[in-house]
């Protein structure tokens, strides 16, 4: 049977599946022990066990020097500005993307922009944007906004750009404005696009987020992972990028729910 | 697993078997515990003290000296400092250029045994605390102060805070990276900075800046050194031999005004991003033990004990030492004549001037 064909039943493939994490689970820890074996104060590959007290320590207890406790204050920190990102190129990117896929004129001034300024690295500009927008917060939600605007807004202008021809005929001749049309045609079928594309930014968003908060930052969980790398504390730094992907993936399973539930006529909002 | 398909039986039994393969390799990759060897490596980072190692490499004086003792050095500089240090203690180098405080907290914090073989230099007004528009160091007070937190910066920055009765929770600490330090202290929110040379002198040809506390007020505390591995060291002494041969062969050359020593600080500082001036004015702030004998006194000395009792409890009180230490006492620190700071079982830290003493005697 040609291998396109072999289907794994129900149960080997949960096998199939757990089988990657657990080699991984296994490498580590035999590389941990034997590490640690030869030299008990060993940073570099802390045991899961020491790991685990860590971040429990981190999650429970104040920090001896602010008082805070330390991993909900980073959280909320990189969350609010995370949320403040998306949610401002989120706007950003639903109007420009309207305005571009469906006013031609619109198209014509702003679509060249758009496309050059997706291409422009975001990193490459960090100092810029530290110098124009100070080292606070708005640097940081700057940083995220402008790394993912722009490839939001193509995303969003294609998808308007491609609403069949015959829709907007037919609202046209029903005797609809171009403003009730952007109301009743065209925001139905791109809202749900425009949470796919947030899906899609996420990785990107966070890649940002962590950046900014790596150079100059008081709180967050980049700034926390940046920080006690300077003494090479492996058993800090692993459960944060444990906690930042489990953050990651139920921010991205929130948003694929959201848009099942909100949009379940749609085909780009639920899925994968 | 005998429903199972042969397929996802294979897959189990190959992905445990490599597993424990990879395992076995990744956690193999240890630093050869103390076997003599002859080919070593040891790593640099960019600063005014530690140019002469650029110098040492590429002038073929490390060649030199190796030769004579029938081994290899080499010499490799990494552009990021902290980098530099995790790869030491990971066992990639046998030495590495580092401030006695970072020696402390990252390498010796992390077990792994450290000697300074060579006491290069401490840092004599290198170091800075910077105010925009105010002049007096109290009225850092309230402010946020932009460091590279937990760095040698902010160690200067307890010690000033301490001199005029203030404390950390007077002020807020930014991590800010020291390769944005210049452009920080130009945006209007950034009013204080903490930072090193040449970062110090860049930023103080600005509008605005003035100095109101430097390393000088605290001489002998921030001590750059040629940090190596204890065990490698203790059994190749040669490495120790033809490393302190070539520095100190380098520092009576750069010590020289003449032209040979120009020659030799123009190369540093060409390799720094400064010209022979400038380099000048950096080293005028740092206190360079040109002369083996001073720095066998100063490692000797009661001086160092002290600055060593501030570093270790300014680290334990940041949370430095690691989780697994009760106290300051945990790490042991070792000076000469059996002097011990902390844990005498579980020393990780010394400072032994034989090798400088023999460069001294000119045994080497």
């Amino acid at each position: 049977m040609r291998i396109i064909n072999q289907f794994p039943t129900r149960r080997s493939r949960l096998i199939l599946g757990v089988v990657p994490f657990a080699a991984i689970a296994v490498i580590y820890a035999l590389a941990s022990r034997i590490r640690l074996e030869a030299n008990p104060a060993d940073r570099l590959l802390p045991a899961f066990s020491s790991m685990f007290d860590t971040f429990v320590r981190l999650a429970t207890e104040p920090d001896r020097r602010s008082g805070d406790i330390v991993l909900w204050t980073d959280t909320l920190a990189s969350l609010s500005r995370l949320g403040l990102g998306l949610g401002i190129a989120a706007a950003i990117a639903l109007v420009l993307g309207i305005m571009i896929g469906f006013v031609p004129k619109f198209r014509a001034t702003l679509a060249p922009l758009v496309g050059a300024m997706s291409l422009i690295p975001p990193l490459a500009i960090l100092p810029i944007l530290f110098i124009v927008f100070g080292l606070d917060e708005l640097s940081k939600v700057a940083l995220i906004v402008i790394g993912i605007t722009p490839v939001m807004t193509r995303d969003l202008a294609s998808r308007v750009a491609d609403i069949p021809e015959e829709q907007i005929v037919k609202a046209q001749t029903l005797g609809a404005s171009s403003w009730a049309m952007t109301l009743r045609v065209v925001l139905p079928q791109t809202l749900p696009r425009l949470v796919a594309s947030l899906r899609l930014a996420l990785g990107p968003a966070w890649l940002f987020l962590i950046a900014a908060e790596a150079i100059a930052a008081t709180d967050g969980l980049g700034y926390r992972i940046f920080l006690v790398r300077r003494y090479l504390a492996m058993d800090v730094i692993l459960p944060y990028v444990a906690w930042i992907t489990l953050l990651a993936w139920l921010s991205d399973l929130a948003l694929r729910e959201f848009a099942a539930r909100a949009f379940p006529w749609s085909k780009s909002g639920g899925g994968l | 697993m005998a429903k199972l398909s042969s397929w996802t039986r294979r897959m189990v039994i190959g992905a445990a078997g490599a597993a424990l393969a990879l395992g076995v390799a990744a956690g193999g990759t240890l630093p050869a515990a103390a076997q003599s060897k002859t080919d070593f490596k040891v790593c640099w980072s960019i600063y005014v003290g530690w140019m002469p190692w650029g110098y040492i490499a590429d002038s073929g004086l490390m060649k030199k000296w190796a030769d004579k003792y029938g081994i290899t050095v080499d010499i490799v500089q990494i552009n990021d400092y902290v980098e530099s240090i995790n790869q030491y203690t990971a066992g990639t180098y046998d030495g590495c250029s580092m401030t006695n405080m970072d020696a402390l907290s990252i390498p010796a914090g992390g077990g792994v045994d450290t000697t300074a073989l060579i006491v290069g230099d401490f840092s004599n007004g290198n170091d800075a605390v910077i105010l925009k528009d105010k002049t007096a160091l109290a009225d850092i007070a309230g402010q946020s102060v932009n460091l590279v937190e937990l760095s040698v910066s902010h160690y200067l920055l307890a010690r000033a805070l301490d001199s005029v009765g203030l404390a950390e929770k007077d002020i807020t600490v930014v991590n800010t990276s020291d390769a944005d330090m210049i452009a920080a202290y130009s945006t209007s929110d950034v009013s204080a900075v903490v930072t090193w040379n040449p970062l110090v002198s860049a930023i103080l040809e600005q509008p605005g800046a003035t100095k109101v506390f430097d390393s000088s007020a605290i001489p002998g505390e921030i001590i750059d050194a040629m940090m190596v591995n204890t065990e490698t060291l203790a059994a190749n002494p040669d490495f120790g031999k033809a490393l302190a041969g070539a520095w100190y062969e380098a520092m009576t050359i750069m010590s020289a005004d003449d032209e040979a020593g120009r020659a030799a600080r123009t190369a540093m500082a060409t390799a720094s991003g400064t010209d022979l001036a400038g380099f000048d004015a950096q080293l005028a702030s740092t206190k360079m033990y040109y002369d083996p004998a001073e720095a066998v006194a100063f490692v000797g000395g009661e001086d160092i004990v002290k600055s060593m009792d501030y570093v270790r409890n300014f680290l334990f009180d940041h949370g430095i030492l690691g989780e697994g230490a009760p106290s300051a006492d945990f790490v042991g620190i070792a000076f000469p004549g059996e002097k011990i700071l902390g844990d005498a079982n579980n020393v990780k830290l010394r400072f032994d001037p034989a090798f400088m003493a023999e460069a001294a005697a000119g045994t080497l």
